[in-house]
């Protein structure tokens, strides 16, 4: 009785979330009358628009990464091994931006960074794409902080670090030899998550005016009919991609200890 | 004698604050001074004055109209999304389904909740909008028209609907692991009371759970309240809610008053801020037991 009440829970609510995807896919691929067809994948993949501002969010994605890497991983490193006294107010801190929601960090940028501003990074294009990689940076804090920070707990850190330091090493050397292939899988969730943010972010780039995906995805739903609904499904088979990724990614790591 | 002493002090200088210099830098340019920016401006006027002024511009009936859709929309798709989202892992986690679908609902979980944004407004445009899959096919087999029945995705309902969309995800997320707190022996102990298992949810587990609930509760309101993309995709700027009027304010100063708009960001801020406030400290509360 109990467990049939919960499959029906679960199946409806599941008919929720199916429901629209499969509205999304089903309008996606009707834009030939009649019958289905990829057409409008077809004219979407044809279009030198949707390339440039893919690869640019792409580019721009794997920026934000590779930055978030460097400020991340040395930060969660050195608050654990010589500032523990640091760490919730250093949490706190990566927390905020899920509290202050992101159009207002965003009005906040353009305020402090505009042309008659001491650091006019709105000025040129490099600064603004600049500014932008900062601002998903940002956005990203939280969830790449905590993945980095958790990895950290599964290892002994401070042990590490004295033998990496006995035998010669600098904090350069340690780092990236020892800290950083050691929380690979907490960094890889990290950088999954990151990417799946980015590449569909649409205020920070729309309000910065640089010309990323989430905008130009955001454009032709206003201009076309089938196009944005197959912009959209491969926008959510990215997301999965990722998602899966970070599964596997973590089911990895957990065979491998597992086997030691 | 003296000179022996002061060497090992002078090499215990501390310089471990130097390793979190970059962050902290990172922080206050990137994320705290841009904010402090916005909440300052909001007190002052364009001559740089300190003034209530703005703040007290927010109460034109226009804005407080804004804040008011947007805390309903909120508020109804946060209740919406906690309530279908605790149903749900409140079935997998006690409802003796098998263990296997624990892992891709969770999985799934993760996905839906980052699937948010303008794909997201399309997903629902093809589903419940005006040619959408649901529309056509309930105009179709069962002859109701959703339009004529007064609903467009375009509305307060169109909205909420489509956050829950995230906001479910998010509650199983982080309501899971509430749940798995739940000790056996609780229960146990309540049915030898001679407990029935509405007295159990009612009397033990729903107490234990409440600040959890309340809590996640707190945090899918303030994650609705923020989001942008997915409403502005979806209704341009027909519906008028803080963040859109916001955008727009930023895009084109609607207001005609700068300092309005730094206002309206201020506004948001404290909304955002006092509900997760609340999440922390409801959070805090329920570690205690869920330990």
């Amino acid at each position: 009785m109990k467990r049939y009440f919960s499959w029906a829970v679960l199946v409806a609510g599941m008919g929720y979330f199916i429901l629209p995807l499969v509205g999304l896919t089903e309008f996606s691929l009707s834009m030939r009358r009649g019958e289905y067809s990829f057409d409008a994948y077809a004219a979407v993949l044809a279009d030198p628009t949707f390339r440039q501002t893919f690869s640019y969010s792409v580019v721009m994605a794997l920026l934000t990464i590779a930055f978030g890497v460097l400020l991340v991983v040395p930060t969660a490193y050195w608050v654990r091994l010589k500032l523990p006294r640091l760490r919730p107010y250093v949490e706190f801190v990566t927390l905020l931006p899920l509290v202050i929601p992101a159009i207002v960090i965003v009005f906040g940028y353009i305020r402090m960074f505009n042309t008659s501003s001491w650091l006019p990074l709105t000025g040129s294009t490099t600064g603004t794409n600049l500014l932008l990689m900062f601002g998903y940076s940002t956005l990203s804090l939280p969830y790449m902080y905590r993945a980095v920070d958790t990895g950290l707990r599964t290892i002994d850190v401070a042990t590490l670090t004295e033998a990496a330091q006995i035998l010669g090493a600098g904090w350069v050397t340690i780092l990236a030899r020892l800290i950083l292939p050691n929380v690979l899988v907490a960094v890889l969730s990290g950088a999954f998550v990151t990417f799946a943010i980015v590449i569909g972010e649409f205020t920070l780039a729309a309000l910065l005016n640089r010309p990323a995906f989430g905008p130009y995805l955001q454009l032709m739903g206003a201009n076309r009919a089938y196009e944005p609904m197959a912009l959209a499904v491969i926008a959510f088979g990215i997301t999965w991609a990722c998602m899966g990724l970070i599964q596997l990614v973590t089911r990895f790591s957990k065979h491998t200890k597992a086997a030691r | 004698m003296t000179a022996i002493p002061t060497a090992p002090l002078r090499r215990r200088l501390p310089l471990n604050w130097l390793g979190i210099v970059p962050f902290a830098l990172f922080a206050l340019l990137f994320l705290i001074l841009p904010t402090m920016n916005i909440v300052v401006g909001a007190f002052r006027n364009a001559a740089g004055d300190l003034t209530l002024d703005n703040i007290r511009g927010l109460f034109a009936p226009s804005i407080v109209a804004s804040y008011w859709i947007s805390i309903k929309i909120s508020v109804a798709s946060s209740l919406l999304g906690a309530a279908i989202g605790f149903a749900m892992a409140a079935a997998v986690v006690l409802g003796g389904l098998p263990n296997w679908i624990r892992s891709p609902v969770l999985t799934f979980s993760g996905v839906a909740s980052n699937f948010a944004g303008v794909p997201l407004a399309f997903a629902f445009m093809a589903t419940i909008g005006p040619r959408g899959l649901l529309t056509i096919w309930l105009l179709e087999k069962w002859g109701i028209n959703l339009r004529a029945e007064g609903f467009t995705i375009l509305s307060f309902w169109g909205l909420t609907i489509t956050y829950v969309f995230f906001q479910i995800p998010l509650m199983i997320l982080i309501i899971t692991p509430a749940l798995d707190g739940l000790k056996r022996e609780w229960k146990e102990a309540a049915n030898i009371l001679g407990a029935t298992t509405f007295q159990y949810w009612r009397l033990v587990a729903l107490p234990i759970l409440f600040p959890s609930i309340l809590g996640t509760f707190a945090l899918l309101f303030a994650n609705a309240f923020g989001a942008v993309a997915t409403a502005y995709a979806l209704t341009g700027s027909s519906l008028s809610i803080v963040p859109i009027l916001l955008f727009a304010q930023i895009r084109g100063d609607v207001l005609q008053d700068p300092h309005l708009g730094y206002a309206l960001a201020f506004g948001m801020i404290v909304i955002t801020g006092v509900a997760n406030g609340l999440y922390i400290w409801l959070r805090v509360r329920s570690e205690r037991w869920l330990k």
